[in-house]
């Protein structure tokens, strides 16, 4: 028997053969000397913690679940999967109220567009900031406005019309457009009308729960995700793509299902994509075209959120903003921002959140672009703090320069 | 110190620093002897650094030899007292596979309780849940007090404690000569394998505890001690795979014995003679770890996908019974040889046979008839006082007060090395605090500690005192840095020569398992320290990493 052919490990954190390139990318280790890096939080302290559990490194809670390091990996180690499953493994200290209000987005939103007349004023005021401040979230932050209109709503209203077009997808919009931007949702339904798509809501959504796997509440992440893999399935079932214009969402529903809530989603893990990758790939195919608007006349870069370096997708969104002849792309360098969901927002990590943006912050403001683009709604809340830029998302970009009439005619639904 | 020498005379030369030697040193000293250790290369560099590092419970021998039982179950409970902090109480497991015969285990138990060895039969339902790595088909299983020892920390604590008593120690010091006069053995003459400097030592008695290579150094007095060299391989796997000792329930046999060691696993052994001559250089051939992969899988199946990090192998100094006149009946029992009595050559005694188990027991009969020799009336309390290390922390109150909490994974890692006396560690500054070996957690203060008092003339040495390169790249990543460090005590052209030699000793223990991701760190290492640094290749030696293909 062979047993150099026999014996190899199964064990994904025994890839690791120690080349450190993770620790080089690592944006923490950069800035925090308390951090080990990700190759020591990772693969060492995975052997360690296997030893005895008193291994377990509570700066392990620095990490930014960014996976640059798994991008940089050249032995295919899930090395940011292996930290967070520490984390939620080993980690035996209780979130606190304030983390469950950060990851309890569905909760909250609900609760807050209800009264968004009254929460929006309030949330900005110094009162609100003190009492925040003082449950640990970072005074410097602001929360996002809320809508006092849900999108889902709308979603529902317009479905008979939507029903009518000949194709269909259906919109995994998560809580941020729901909630907080329902523009951004109005902008994919202008833009796939425009191209022949009728957009459907999922026949019911959570949040994807990227923020309770962050604050490690687990068995309500795991709840969540049940609910959405079944809604996925249904569209699956009914050969409809399902659609995000969150790459955040999109990351977590394909990739932390599986990896950290253990969930199996290899049947339905391709079904759900970014729109930016869906009307790309249907434009390359010829199935589709997209006619722009002659007057458009906008400098644009395009920020790569950590989640879109791990998808490996910014080439789309970047491709996409291309296509616009008006558009004057500047290249920004992918660096992670910083604010990497929740971590931001809590006072004790809103120093090294600014550090690790600020190359990116004097990339943008050296670019002086009229708008940046970018996949992820926490980034656009951290660039737009730290530099004044204006962020949106590459579909409502592409709506805004879109020339509807001619679009619709080209894909022969005049 | 070696100025000294020459006008000192010893009560007792102990001659070979393996757990025995070091034994031995630390219980003469402690009865209030005059003690000079000598070691050839480094502590612990024989058969003492080379088995499985388990603490048996005498259960792998009830069956078969009750004597050695009793021995290991007595030494067993002592050492789990004064060597608390070179034990780990993992428990044991002796189980049957399906091809097993189960009667054996009817008879085994009965054995380890005539022994005084506590063994239990389990439900082999609860046994899978108590050791999740534990072949599921077992078809029964017995519970013994096993555990895993650190024999690298186990002998340092000795040397240690000795040195507390008065002792005096020399490492890389070879007995060149055993000094001779009228039917005496009255001392050594050594040489410095560093400078090559030779020099005379004078002692009353000289012990020979020299492991196998006992057999050169009663030779040097013409005396025939007939030595039965067995080779034992093992291999080490890159974590630690369970936490239980698993035993296969059966007649002593290769690779039966799977021990769970500070961050990894270690299946063993195979045994197969070797001529003497070849004892200084063991090399683990593919057939061997064929045997181990094979019956360990047998044990626990996950051994197959769990990579493994090198393999070694050791020589047993099994000893020829005087007993029995045609020589050729091996003893395996402590063997401890008056060579007055026995070859009418007074003041020289060989302590050998017994195990690391027995280590102990075998110091103390040795001790015990130092001090008949001597007329010394001195109790031994060996079995009592703890090492070094493992006081209790009442017992020592400068030992460190700090909370877990406080402590870096580092500093968790130290204490569990060098138990109470890792307070001696500083952490004055974030540099003492930073790892030099990452994946065993050692730091730049461990290190420093290391180098100041644990006898540290190498990277080897460093290993040995505190895990440093055990890890999973094998001192890929650690070796120059510590090397750096050494440097500076010791000037960089030596530290250079001594990187070299270390990472070439490193990959002796990979080569027989390189393949997979093993090899591909090895190359990585080899890119490193060859293609980014610019290490010379040493051309007369064939085991550098790229020729070795």
């Amino acid at each position: 028997m062979n047993y150099q052919e026999q014996n190899i490990s199964a064990n994904n954190f025994e890839e690791c053969i120690k080349c450190t390139i993770c620790t080089a990318y690592c944006p923490v280790m950069a800035v925090n000397p308390d951090y080990p890096g990700p190759k020591m939080a990772g693969p060492d302290g995975e052997r360690y913690r296997l030893k005895s559990p008193e291994f377990y490194d509570k700066a392990l809670k620095y990490c930014l679940n960014c996976k640059r390091c798994e991008v940089s990996c050249p032995s295919n180690v899930k090395i940011g999967d292996i930290i967070q499953s520490a984390r939620i493994k080993y980690d035996k200290k209780a979130p606190k109220l304030r983390d469950h209000m950060l990851a309890e987005t569905d909760v909250m939103g609900n609760l807050a567009s209800t009264f968004a007349p009254i929460v929006n004023p309030i949330l900005g005021t110094g009162i609100a900031k003190m009492g925040l401040h003082a449950l640990g979230v970072d005074k410097h932050r602001k929360f996002p406005a809320y809508s006092a209109h849900k999108f889902s709503t709308y979603l529902k209203k317009i479905q008979p019309e939507q029903e009518m077009f000949p194709k269909h997808i259906a919109y995994y919009h998560g809580c941020y457009v729901n909630y907080n931007n329902p523009d951004l949702g109005k902008d994919l339904v202008k833009i796939l009308n425009a191209v022949g798509y009728g957009v459907l809501p999922l026949s019911k959504q959570k949040c994807c729960g990227v923020a309770k796997i962050a604050n490690k509440l687990i068995s309500r992440a795991t709840h969540d995700a049940e609910i959405n893999l079944k809604s996925i399935r249904e569209a699956a079932d009914k050969n409809l793509p399902v659609l995000s214009t969150s790459s955040t969402c999109v990351f977590t529903i394909r990739d932390e299902y599986p990896h950290l809530l253990g969930l199996d989603n290899s049947d339905v893990r391709s079904d759900i994509m970014l729109a930016t990758v869906f009307l790309s790939r249907k434009i390359s195919d010829g199935e589709i075209k997209l006619v722009f608007r002659d007057d458009y006349d906008k400098r644009v870069s395009y920020h790569t959120p950590c989640h879109m370096q791990k998808l490996g997708w910014s080439a789309y969104s970047i491709g996409l903003l291309k296509m616009i002849p008006g558009l004057k792309f500047v290249p920004l360098p992918s660096q992670c921002c910083g604010i990497a969901g929740t971590y931001g927002f809590k006072k004790e990590n809103y120093e090294y959140s600014q550090k690790i943006g600020a190359e990116l912050f004097d990339a943008i403001e050296q670019a002086h672009p009229d708008l940046v683009a970018t996949d992820c709604e926490t980034c656009k809340w951290q660039i737009e703090m730290s530099t004044g830029a204006k962020v949106e998302n590459p579909i409502s970009i592409i709506a805004d320069a879109l020339d509807v009439e001619a679009t619709m005619k080209a894909n022969g639904i005049l | 110190m070696e100025a000294g020498l020459k006008n000192k005379h010893y009560d007792v030369i102990v001659i070979g620093g393996g757990a025995t030697g070091a034994g031995t040193a630390r219980d003469c000293a402690k009865r209030g002897l005059k003690v000079m250790l000598i070691e050839r290369l480094d502590f612990t560099a024989g058969a003492t650094g080379r088995n499985h590092g388990l603490l048996h419970s005498g259960a792998r021998y009830a069956v078969t030899d009750h004597e050695s039982a009793t021995e290991c179950i007595r030494e067993n409970m002592i050492l789990r007292k004064i060597a608390a902090h070179c034990v780990e109480e993992t428990g044991g497991l002796f189980v049957t596979l399906p091809e097993d015969d189960l009667d054996y285990q009817k008879k085994f138990i009965e054995s380890c309780l005539s022994a005084g060895i506590e063994a239990k039969e389990l439900d082999p339902k609860d046994v899978i849940r108590m050791e999740p790595a534990v072949n599921p088909d077992i078809i029964g299983a017995v519970s013994v007090p096993d555990g895993a020892v650190d024999p690298f920390r186990l002998t340092t604590a000795n040397v240690l404690d000795a040195r507390i008593h008065g002792a005096d120690v020399l490492t890389y010091h070879e007995v060149v000569e055993l000094i001779q006069e009228n039917g005496r053995v009255l001392g050594v003459k050594v040489r410095n394998s560093i400078s090559g400097e030779e020099q005379e030592i004078r002692g009353s008695i000289t012990v020979n505890a020299g492991g196998i290579w006992s057999h050169g150094i009663a030779k040097q007095a013409g005396i025939t001690i007939n030595m039965f060299p067995a080779k034992g391989a093992l291999l080490i796997f890159g974590h630690r795979v369970n936490n239980m000792v698993i035993n296969r329930c059966r007649k002593p046999a290769d690779a039966d014995i799977l021990v769970p060691g500070d961050t990894i696993s270690l299946i063993g052994t195979t045994s197969s003679r070797v001529p003497y001559d070849e004892v200084d250089n063991m090399d683990v051939t593919q057939e061997e770890v064929d045997i181990l992969l094979n019956q360990g899988c047998q044990l626990v199946p996950s051994l197959s996908w769990t990579r493994i990090l090198r393999a070694y192998a050791g020589v047993r100094p099994l000893i020829a019974d005087d007993s029995d006149p045609s020589g050729r009946k091996i003893s395996r029992g402590i063997v401890c040889l008056d060579h007055a009595s026995r070859d009418g050559m007074e003041g020289f005694i060989t302590i050998s046979g017994g195990k690391l188990m027995t280590y102990r027991l075998m110091a103390e009969t040795a001790a015990d008839m130092v001090c008949k020799k001597l007329g010394v009336d001195a109790k031994c309390t060996t079995h009592i006082d703890p090492l070094p290390g493992s006081e209790k922390e009442n017992d020592n109150p400068s030992a460190s007060k700090k909370h877990i909490i406080d402590m870096s994974t580092g500093q968790i890692a130290a204490r569990e090395r060098h138990g109470s006396l890792s307070s001696q560690i500083k952490y004055d500054t974030d540099s003492d605090d930073a790892l030099v070996c990452e994946c065993e957690q050692v730091s730049v203060g461990e290190i420093k500690y290391a180098m100041d008092k644990l006898h540290v003339n190498n990277l080897v040495n460093l290993r040995r005192r505190t895990r440093l390169g055990m890890g999973t790249c094998q001192g890929g990543i650690c070796a120059s840095r510590a090397a750096a460090i050494l440097g500076s005590k010791f000037g960089n052209e030596r530290a250079i020569t001594d990187l070299k030699s270390f990472l070439q000793e490193r990959w002796k223990g990979v080569k027989p398992v390189a393949w997979g991701r093993s090899l591909a760190e090895a190359y990585f290492t080899s890119w490193i320290y060859e293609g980014v640094c610019g290490m010379e290749k040493d051309n007369d030696k064939e085991s550098n990493i790229t020729s070795a293909q």
